[in-house]
């Protein structure tokens, strides 16, 4: 059996890898899959745990993370088109008018 | 003991009711109105201190009217009382008696004046101060009559206000005044500290039962400490500066306040704590030091200044250091003695004074008056009256007063005696001279060219002269082309009473040697502590018949000596000065004290305020801080707007960044566990 330190190694590579994709990358739906993938990096510990403890709650907080998830993305990307059209970029540094 | 009620606080409220009315109101009163005002309610003070003072007649012990508590504090208690007894019955009657005919006199003095409704509501405002401290029954109540008189004094010095010199000699009043009276609060905290009570009857019943092996050294502290205030009010050395320049007050304050009453509150106050200056030897020893130096340097300047209203105030300081040298010899009675009959002449002195000035329309220095005995006879009597009087001739009030502290000064110590008598010499020397420069001769108004160094503006104290006088203008408009003239009978009148009390003053003192019995000092008794009494044995008496004749040779010597100076040979003082010119220049100019003081602290202290504590404390570290917290402030807000840079990604770094330090502490927790 895959011990649960290895699922738990898995999930911080994968959580500093969308942590890094997000500060690093300049297209919006690049940083906005970085974020799925921090939100899956989570949803994979919370599975482990939740294995591991033999608990119902870490997988219920899961499908809880996922409908959100899913709104988010709807949501998101809807905004994501509608920047393009008025901006047409999807490069962040240039969607900056609120900035001082 | 059943005691009556006296109701004591009316005498020292009714001038205040007048100064309130005439303060508040009286700019809108015609000016008939206020002195109606004013002469009403000092009238009425006067008449029920009168009363008050004949119900106690028969008493011994003091009578002591209670109002109410005033301070609380653990165990320490203050209250609102008055205490008659026959000190501050004699000390009330003088204030109350000199300061009414005072009001009477300013009514016509004061008629041209502007501010006449302030005038009369400060003199009233002054009146129950001066009350308060006369009849206080505790130190606390007193110090409060004290203060105030201060107020009132450094408000009416500085009644002239537009002239830069009276405001100033105002400033200065006050100051110099506030360095005594440092002493005399931290005499009372002693007296706290030992007695936790300031209230005369537990002090000084405190003070008995101290034993002086244990108690002397508190006690002398405290005696020197309350010396100190005394000496700051009664214009002594080494305080004394402010009594000269406060004649540029109108005249009649320098009569009231600068010669009869306020500046005798030292004397009073040393004569009321008597208890502890009998216990405290060496502080009675200083006093009378102070009192003998004072005496005799102050006659001393007399001698050479020219303006008649500075003859008249040095020799204030000079008579005050007689008091003083009396207290100091443990004679209470005869400097409460000199203190009356002093009221009395140099009241008289004052207005006389100012009745020539009136006369002469704003005139003040002695060398263009002259020849005003025909002219203004009134005056003259008067002031020949009070002349005498102050030089010491018998039988006028000054001779018995001054002769019995010279006596009690003798019997203490020959060589302050010695000073004494000089002084008695210098005082008839420079009062005849006055009175020979002012009365006889030729009138020399606007002769005399008087713009000698004495008067430049390097001596800044000499300012009161003819043009500052004009620009103040005493009567300047009203009387200066009018001619010489004789002042109203309003003026007049009370300088005729003060005359018939400066003739008749000395009559209740004569001393039991020249056949009187000295009822004065008797009438005191019960008030004031004396630790020896002179035993009046027969050879006793007759040396003091001796000494009764030498103070009557000094005064008679003085006169001569002005006469020959002043009316004989009218050149040889300048011949004189001339031949002493180094001399005649010092003593002219005060002997550069008020250089010196300036020089000394005045200099430094201003030195220290600018560069020290403006420049340095207040808008160094003061306005530093300040003004420091705003710039750092800013300069912090400056460095975090970097950080909010509306840039998305660098606000996830910090968020990444706070997640990675929160789990790095975690690992640290988990690895040090």
């Amino acid at each position: 059996m895959v011990p649960l330190s290895w699922y738990l190694i898995l999930s911080a590579i994968l959580f500093c890898l969308g942590v890094s994709a997000f500060l690093l990358k300049r297209n919006i739906i690049t940083i906005f899959m970085s974020i799925e993938l921090m939100l899956n990096a989570v949803n994979l510990s919370f599975v482990a745990f939740a294995n591991h403890l033999r608990n119902l709650d870490g997988q219920i907080f899961v499908f809880f993370v996922m409908v959100v998830a899913a709104a988010e993305a709807a949501v998101g990307l809807a905004i994501i088109i509608a920047v393009f059209r008025t901006r047409e970029t999807l490069n962040v540094d240039r969607v900056n008018l609120l900035k001082l | 003991m059943n005691q009556p009620d006296l109701r004591l606080w009316l005498i020292p409220v009714l001038p205040l009711v007048g100064a309130a009315i005439n303060g508040l109101f009286g700019r809108r009163f015609k000016n008939s109105a206020v002195s109606a005002v004013a002469l009403l309610f000092t009238g009425a003070s006067f008449l029920y201190a009168l009363w008050a003072g004949l119900q106690w007649w028969h008493q011994t012990g003091p009578h002591i009217e209670s109002l109410g508590d005033w301070i609380w504090a653990g165990t320490f208690h203050a209250q609102f009382g008055f205490y008659l007894d026959r000190l501050s019955t004699v000390m009330m009657l003088v204030v109350t008696g000199v300061g009414f005919l005072i009001h009477v006199y300013s009514v016509g003095y004061m008629a041209h004046e502007g501010g006449y409704y302030r005038f009369f509501s400060y003199l009233n405002l002054f009146m129950f101060f001066m009350l308060t401290l006369v009849l206080a029954n505790n130190y606390l109540l007193m110090f409060v009559g004290w203060e105030g008189v201060g107020l009132a004094s450094y408000l009416l010095i500085g009644f002239f206000f537009l002239k830069d010199s009276a405001a100033d000699a105002g400033k200065k009043a006050f100051i110099v005044n506030r360095i005594g009276d440092f002493g005399f609060l931290l005499g009372m905290f002693l007296l706290i500290g030992q007695f936790h009570s300031l209230n005369f009857d537990a002090v000084f019943s405190g003070v008995a039962k101290i034993s002086p092996e244990i108690g002397w050294g508190v006690l002398t502290a405290t005696a020197l400490l309350l010396m100190v205030g005394a000496i700051g009010k009664s214009a002594q050395i080494p305080l004394y500066v402010w009594l000269p320049d406060a004649m540029e007050g109108p005249t009649p304050v320098s009569a009231l306040i600068h010669a009869a009453t306020m500046v005798t509150a030292g004397v009073y106050m040393i004569a009321r704590s008597s208890p502890i200056f009998s216990r405290a030897p060496h502080a009675l020893e200083v006093v009378a030091f102070i009192g003998a130096l004072t005496a005799i340097f102050a006659a001393t300047i007399g001698i050479a200044q020219t303006d008649i209203k500075r003859v008249l105030a040095y020799s204030t300081v000079s008579q005050l250091g007689y008091m003083f040298l009396a207290c100091g010899v443990a004679a209470y009675s005869a400097a409460i003695f000199h203190l009356m009959t002093h009221a009395f002449f140099k009241a008289l002195l004052f207005l006389g004074a100012g009745s020539v000035i009136h006369a002469l329309g704003g005139e003040q220095d002695m060398r263009r008056m002259g020849g005003l005995r025909k002219m203004i006879p009134v005056t003259f009597w008067v002031m020949t009256v009070a002349t005498f009087t102050i030089a010491g001739f018998p039988p006028l009030g000054g001779f018995f007063s001054k002769d019995e502290i010279l006596w009690q000064t003798y019997l203490h110590s020959p060589a302050l005696w010695l000073v004494g008598v000089i002084t008695a010499l210098l005082t008839s020397f420079y009062m005849f001279r006055l009175w020979f420069m002012t009365f006889f001769g030729d009138l020399r108004l606007g002769e005399v060219d008087v713009g000698d160094e004495a008067h430049k503006p390097q001596a800044p104290a000499q300012t009161q002269h003819a043009p500052a006088a004009h620009s103040h203008g005493h009567g300047s408009e009203e009387h200066g082309h009018g001619g010489v003239h004789e002042s109203p009978w309003i003026m007049l009148a009370p300088l005729v009473i003060l005359a018939i009390l400066s003739i008749v003053g000395g009559l209740v003192g004569i001393p039991a040697a020249l056949g009187g019995s000295n009822h004065f000092e008797h009438f005191l008794e019960p008030a004031i502590q004396v630790p020896m009494t002179a035993e009046a044995t027969p050879e006793k008496a007759s040396l003091e018949l001796i000494f009764a004749g030498i103070s009557v040779a000094a005064a008679l010597i003085g006169f001569f000596i002005a006469w020959l100076l002043y009316y004989r040979r009218p050149e040889l003082p300048d011949r004189i000065t001339a031949r002493i010119h180094g001399i005649y220049t010092m003593v002219l100019h005060k002997y550069y004290v008020d250089e010196g003081y300036s020089l000394l602290f005045v200099k430094p202290l201003l030195w220290v305020s600018t560069h020290v504590f403006w420049r340095g404390v207040d808008q160094e570290i003061i306005d530093g801080t300040v003004n420091g917290a705003a710039s750092a402030s800013q300069r912090i807000g400056g460095g975090l707007r970097r950080m909010q840079s509306g840039n998305i990604r660098s606000y996830a770094a910090w968020v990444a960044a706070g997640g990675a330090a929160v789990i790095a502490y975690m690992i640290y927790l988990g690895v040090r566990k």
